[in-house]
């Protein structure tokens, strides 16, 4: 049982770091960088570190999200302003 | 990038990816048992919980640098921002956000509270609290509550600067008597606890302000808010 959910687990990362680094569209690549971020902070509790877990999920994926989505939005604003 | 080379380059990464994992593989088991050295003297650290005894007892000092490169990173930031760009308006946020910001934040500082605590004998610690502390600025900022950072003022920098200041004092103050943050075994988990709450609060503050000092631009010319709210 465990043994299927660590394999999951391990293809779900795999997928959605793909998936960050590939799609064309950077809003879904920050999403899918927030979705690595959580699923690295289940791989870490399971390997029984659970403080690099608490701060994986703490800053790697809610903060870094956060200034990401941010960053992408200051883009997007300026790019709205300057022309079509 | 055309397809041979694309292919080209794949190759070289599982070639690379290969190599490493049998070097991995092939590593000596390490020569020290850090784990029994931490379990050996971890009743000596004044702190349960072998992690918060190493990073702030054992390995002190790597903490203490840690801290202090946060704070030049924000340094660095407040440096290169344009102190022109005066702190804008926050913008007007959805009833939902600041609703679910009034329940959320007060919970958020609870749990930052209980994260501090509990790092004296179980997962938690100051980083932990003050990425929460820092999550609940940012939540309170969207939801336009908090302004994006002008320009810090006095208390503002203070507190900035106060954790790393009171780790930086208990380090003197020991390296008066000795050694660098070697803690005395019956004043250690005091001394702990008291530069775990001034990183915690500061080190929230650095992290709440990575963003909102980055959140800060010009007032955005009313085009997609506002007919939003039309429709």
């Amino acid at each position: 049982m465990s043994l299927a959910f660590d394999v999951l687990l391990a293809l779900a990362l795999l997928w959605s770091a793909w998936r960050s680094l590939a799609t064309p569209d950077l809003t879904r690549a920050v999403v899918m960088f927030i979705v690595f971020g959580l699923l690295m902070a289940l791989a870490w509790a399971r390997l029984d570190a659970p403080d690099i877990a608490l701060a994986e999920a703490a800053i790697g994926a809610g903060l870094t999200g956060a200034l990401l989505l941010d960053a992408l939005g200051a883009f997007g604003e300026r790019r709205g302003r300057d022309g079509p | 990038m055309n397809a041979p080379a694309r292919l080209a380059v794949v190759g070289f990464a599982l070639a690379l990816a290969g190599v490493l994992a049998a070097a991995v593989l092939d590593l000596p088991a390490a020569a020290v048992d850090l784990r029994a050295a931490v379990a050996k003297k971890l009743s000596a650290s004044g702190v349960e919980h072998p992690v918060t005894a190493v990073l702030l007892n054992f390995r002190g000092y790597d903490t203490l640098l840690e801290v202090a490169v946060l704070l030049l990173a924000l340094l660095g930031m407040l440096a290169v921002a344009k102190p022109e760009a005066a702190a804008p308006a926050p913008p007007a946020a959805d009833p939902m956000l600041r609703t679910l910001s009034s329940v959320a934040v007060p919970l958020m500082i609870l749990a930052a509270g209980y994260l501090l605590w509990a790092g004296a004998h179980r997962p938690g610690g100051a980083f932990q609290a003050g990425a929460v502390l820092a999550a609940a600025a940012v939540l309170l900022h969207l939801a336009g509550r908090l302004p994006a950072w002008a320009s810090p003022s006095r208390v503002l920098r203070l507190g900035l600067a106060g954790g790393f200041l009171v780790f930086l004092s208990v380090a003197a103050i020991l390296l008066a008597q000795g050694a660098l943050l070697r803690y005395p075994p019956e004043h250690a988990g005091t001394l702990i606890l008291l530069i775990e709450a001034g990183l915690t609060l500061s080190l929230g503050l650095i992290l709440a302000g990575l963003f909102l000092v980055l959140a800060r631009r010009p007032a955005p010319p009313r085009a997609g808010g506002g007919e939003e709210g039309k429709s």
